[in-house]
């Protein structure tokens, strides 16, 4: 068993002159192409038990955070269209006012002490995850004049193989930002890059709470064509 | 259906960041009691410029000391790089893992590399000077030679290995297409 290339002009490429940090950290040699072993095709075991799941950022005990009160939820599944059972997912993000909960983030924003904006959840039997948060700001960067990151949030994602690890962002529709935004506009297929936006569900809204927003993750799926040797 | 297109994990990732996770033999987790070589792992993430990556997510994923993927050992581990660029992994040294036919692969670690100015992870691998099945392991093979010794962790006090990586330029790592 391995795990299929990924289509072409789907993922971003190392070298993106847009994007000013990737020209001292992209490597100039080509990558080393290998057949995958075990090490590539099998994945750690990310249970709830060893990193317990927090699917609420917006409210706990005692504090709520301010801003406008989401719900994501979507399902993560593989090229052949089969959930991933238990897959875990990582989220962090800004506040509503765009500032991160991070040191270096030096950006003139409130911050918000109720607000972390790192969250975790599993997935069901059928691939869902579901996480309540609020809407993250706009936030400015240094990369050229005047630049703004549209709203995302990122995404940590662990499948059945390391050869399927996948970090990412999700944005919203509509968002002005997205055709400057150089992180988003480096993946070459217009397709696959606006499979990044996530779209506004009324099924996943909750009547006198929350707006919904429907964002599925798809991980590479596996050959169907047998390592060379397996007898 | 095509895979999700990756993004960075930018300047901001540490919210994801537990320093715990970087010990794999942490009291309490997920591998305490498990029999093995104590080892540390220690490395520096350098760019183009040869100036530190202070802002760098360094995952490892690794076979248990017999070789196996599916015992008890929990491989996995996270790490943020300082303001040197360093990291540094405590662990059990991994032992041969099966590989294609009846062969097995050289004792090694997988890293994945995430940071602000990388699009996606890159991926490379550890693996441990002076062992004997470094000379027949096959991905070892394929590099080529001048290359090889980017991939191979030299032992520095009892129980460290240092593996340095750079981005870029002189003595670029090799970095795996998986
Ligand atoms: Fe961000």
């Amino acid at each position: 068993m391995s795990f299929r290339p990924p289509a072409p002009g789907t993922q971003p490429p190392y070298d993106a002159p847009a994007y000013g940090s990737t020209h001292k950290r992209h490597p100039k040699q080509a990558l080393l192409r290998i057949g995958q072993t075990l090490t590539e095709t099998s994945a750690p075991r990310m249970t709830e038990a060893l990193y317990p799941a927090a699917a609420n950022l917006a409210k706990g005990p005692g504090w709520e955070a301010q801003g406008e009160r989401i719900i994501v939820a979507g399902r993560v599944l593989d090229e052949d269209g089969r959930p991933l059972v238990g897959a875990m997912v990582e989220v962090w993000q800004a506040n509503a006012a765009g500032r991160y909960n991070h040191e270096r983030d030096t950006h003139d924003a409130p911050l918000d002490a109720n607000f972390k904006g790192e969250g975790r959840v599993f997935t069901d039997a059928e691939g869902w995850y579901r996480y309540t948060t609020i809407r993250p700001g706009a936030y400015p960067w240094r990369n050229h004049a005047n630049a703004w990151r549209p709203v995302h949030i990122h995404y940590s994602l662990f499948g059945q193989g390391f050869a399927q690890r996948l970090i990412t962002q999700m944005y919203f529709p509509g968002d002005p930002l997205l055709p400057l935004d150089p992180i988003f506009n480096c993946i070459p297929d217009a397709a696959a890059r606006n499979r990044l936006v996530a779209a506004f569900d009324l099924d996943v809204t909750q009547p006198d709470h929350a707006l919904g927003y429907r964002f599925d993750i798809v991980l590479r799926g596996r050959d169907a064509t047998p390592m060379e040797n397996t007898p | 259906m095509s895979a999700t297109s990756s993004q960075t994990a930018g300047p901001y990732w540490h919210l994801i960041d537990f320093p715990a996770w970087a010990d794999l033999l942490r009291a309490g987790g997920p591998n305490a009691g498990i029999a093995g070589e104590r080892i540390t792992l220690v490395g520096r993430i350098t760019d183009g410029d040869g100036a530190p990556c202070p802002d760098a997510l360094v995952e490892i994923w690794q076979a248990d000391p017999e070789g196996r993927y599916d015992a008890a050992f929990h491989g996995f581990g996270r790490c943020a790089t300082d303001a040197a660029g360093g990291f540094r992994f405590t662990t059990l040294k991994p032992g041969p893992v099966r590989g294609q036919g009846n062969s097995f692969q050289a004792p090694h670690v997988a890293l994945s590399i995430f940071a602000r100015g990388l699009l996606q992870q890159l991926v490379t691998r550890l693996y441990f000077a002076e062992e004997p099945l470094n000379e027949q392991d096959p991905i070892l093979a394929s590099v080529p030679p001048a290359r090889r010794g980017t991939l191979i962790a030299r032992p520095e006090d009892a129980g460290t290995w240092r593996l340095d990586i750079r981005l870029q330029g002189d003595d670029e790592t090799v970095f795996l297409e998986v």
